[in-house]
């Protein structure tokens, strides 16, 4: 695993359907500035900065890392860009630590936003090519049969789905930075809103979100504040079309979740595990994610969610901070889920704090559940 | 009325027009708005009026005759939405009056703001000022005020030429004949369709094109009901079909079965547009429609 790494600084903006008030460079510069004061440290005091994003085609600036270099303080400085589709916010984060773990640099930037306003990602994920049949879905509908296909396989009820966007909901009350803020939301108003790509409803689905978030990573000689341990970091991918593939439960997700957790000296995620920030975007993916990160056995991820082992009082929160379901700004929702599991170790995630978190899992995937990055943080050194 | 012989009409126009004098701080005032700059004139206790005055409006006392330039921007503090224009009025569609602190006075100026409706003005907007193209020293020298730019439309667009080449093409020449091509991979023994030149699965060569069957088992689907203009009319099924033969599903079109009707395991055909009207395009396959065959179990 190389030299030690800590998280050291964490900074998020507000997020939004529409962030009229920035411009793409302000945006990512709110999340970066804050990262930085967190660590109490400015731009010059970074060797490094690691930029993220998802495609180039939803805001439509085509190398938006070279726009964003000196906006980010790294004039003079090695930049570089990562792109893994959803989870490239986890692929950021990881790359930047590589690059502290490798003992490259003492402190290294990492930085992930999308500003979803500035076109529409389904418009984007769903370019009619010539030759083929038109069939505009978006992400919606790419993942909807493979949801279907779990619930059948798995024969769980149909308001397992309806339980987490509830629960998903509620958690992100308690986050100043969250997105959809819903009082009040109840299975009877998930149930009550329409099939957008059946089986999946509209609140069961994530919100389109502008935002950024960013992460000042650390050597441990160059430590400043509080920090979270990376324990245990890994990716892996695997082709779309595969004879045989498991579109329900991939391969890579089980191989990354494997390799992560055999760093980390995690045997029993669910024992050994306090919080998990997990990238679920459309609601039944918390018990399919269940199954395929081994907190439960194949079939049995509903379980777990019924149970209400996931929610903020349960023995495994899931998503404290609400999610990928309450905050959507695709290119950063990986880096927040690493960035929120950083701050329950570091025990800095205010109201949705799960008492006493000492180890965390961050999670994201992406494309069609082909990219997956992973890291776990522990208030302790490993 | 007008036929009414004892109702005239009566016009008072001076000749020419009355002239009038500004006197040296409105003379100030409008010769400054001729150059496009806009000034307000500071009183004793140092408040800056805009438009200025020769004396302050509260204690009458004479202003100072110090000029301070303001704005060009300004806050709307309160407005009134006009949505017939009269002849005399300073645009020809509906527009707000408004009252407008610019940046650094202390009074607010009457001016028009083009505002299409209602909606689209509120108290503390930021507006600025459209200048007219000729400017002759009057307060029309403002054409109107306009919100703040806040966004800006980018012209972006890129332009491929795609060539179908390689396996795609071999795919494509088949579908224009009505046959789906496929591949055995020659090592992992698995039929990958559309026809591909290597296994993704252990990146042997697939030399051979197999012919397979235009039928098939719907693995599993999605009702959609989003309309987008660029797909089919909702609600629509898109579903993994595995042709017969082959390992690998395909995404396609579920046609002739209401939505709610279809099944995971539902045999399915593809139905084909007539011979006269085929191109080399997966366009060929309107859809997939059920063959009344009993549904196939799934694992």
């Amino acid at each position: 695993m190389g030299n030690r790494c800590a998280v050291i600084g964490v900074g998020q903006t507000r997020y939004r359907s529409r962030r009229t008030d920035v411009s793409i460079a302000g945006l990512v510069r709110e999340a970066a500035l804050r990262a930085l004061e967190d660590a109490g440290l400015t731009f010059k005091d970074i060797d490094a900065v690691v930029i993220g994003k998802a495609p180039d085609l939803f805001e439509g600036v085509m190398m938006p890392e070279s726009y964003l270099a000196d906006a980010l303080g790294a004039a003079g400085k090695p930049m570089m860009r990562v792109h893994t589709a959803g989870s490239v916010g986890g692929s950021t984060a990881l790359v930047g630590a590589s690059l502290i773990q490798g003992g490259v640099h003492e402190r290294v930037l990492v930085v992930a936003f999308e500003k979803q306003s500035e076109s529409n990602a389904t418009w984007a994920l769903s370019t009619h090519l010539p030759f083929s049949a038109s069939l505009v879905v978006g992400a919606g509908g790419y993942f909807a049969p493979h949801i279907r296909e779990y619930m059948r396989a798995s024969g769980a009820p149909a308001h397992i789905g309806t339980l987490v966007a509830v629960k998903d909901r509620r958690n992100a009350l308690r986050n100043p930075y969250a997105h959809l803020r819903i009082p009040g939301i109840d299975r009877a108003m998930v149930e009550s809103t329409p099939m957008l790509w059946e089986p999946i409803r509209y609140l069961e689905t994530c919100p389109s979100s502008d935002g950024a978030c960013a992460m000042v990573l650390s050597s441990e000689s160059a430590v400043t504040g509080t920090p979270a341990w990376v324990h245990g970091t890994a990716m892996r991918s695997e082709p779309i079309f595969r004879a045989g593939r498991d579109t329900v439960s991939p391969q890579a997700g089980k191989d990354c979740a494997a390799d992560v957790y055999r760093q980390a000296g995690v045997s029993d995620p669910r024992r050994d595990i306090d919080v998990a920030e997990v990238y679920v975007p459309f609601s039944w993916y918390e018990p399919m994610w269940l199954e395929n990160l081994g907190f439960a056995a194949q079939g049995e991820g509903w379980k777990l969610t019924e149970s209400g082992a996931t929610a903020l009082d349960g023995d495994i929160p899931w998503n404290a901070s609400g999610g990928v379901l309450s905050s959507n700004p695709i290119g950063a929702s990986g880096l927040i889920r690493f960035a929120e599991a950083a701050l329950q170790v570091r025990g800095t995630a205010g109201e949705h704090q799960v008492d006493g978190a000492r180890t965390a899992l961050g999670h994201a995937y992406g494309g069609g559940s082909q990219f997956f990055a992973m890291w776990i943080v522990g208030r302790d050194k490993p | 009325m007008p036929s009414d012989p004892l109702v005239a009409r009566h016009v008072l126009e001076f000749p020419g027009g009355y002239t009038r004098t500004t006197g040296p701080v409105i003379g100030r005032f409008l010769s400054e708005l001729r150059a496009r700059r806009i000034v307000g004139v500071r009183t004793k206790e140092g408040k800056v009026l805009v438009p200025p005055l020769e004396y302050d409006p509260m204690t009458g006392e004479p202003v100072t005759g110090e000029f301070v330039e303001v704005g060009p921007a300004g806050t709307v503090t309160t407005w009134a939405f006009v949505p017939e224009p009269r002849p005399g009025h300073p645009l020809d569609r509906p527009f707000a009056w408004a009252l407008i602190r610019l940046d650094g006075a202390d009074t607010a100026l009457v001016h028009a703001v083009d505002a299409s409706d209602p909606t689209k003005v509120r108290a503390g907007m930021r507006v600025w000022p459209v200048w007219n193209d000729r400017p002759t020293g009057h307060i029309t020298d403002i054409a109107c005020f306009v919100p703040e730019v806040t966004e800006i439309v980018a012209d972006v667009r890129t332009e491929y030429r795609l060539q179908a080449g390689g396996a795609l093409r071999v795919f494509l020449r088949g579908v224009e004949r009505g046959v789906l091509l496929g591949g055995r991979c020659d090592t992992c023994a698995k039929v990958y369709v559309p026809y591909r030149l290597t296994c993704p699965e252990c990146g042997s060569a697939i030399p051979e094109t197999l012919e397979l069957p235009d039928t098939g088992t719907i693995t599993t689907f999605a009702v959609n009901n989003l309309p987008d203009p660029r797909a089919p009319e909702v609600p629509f099924v898109s579903a993994y079909i595995l042709l017969d033969g082959s390992d690998i599903p395909m995404i396609a079109l579920i046609g002739d079965v209401p939505a709610h009707e279809v099944r995971q395991g539902m045999r399915v055909k593809a139905v084909w547009v007539p011979e006269h009207e085929r191109t080399a395009s997966m366009a060929n396959i309107r859809w997939f429609a059920p063959t009344g065959e009993p549904d196939v179990e799934q694992p």
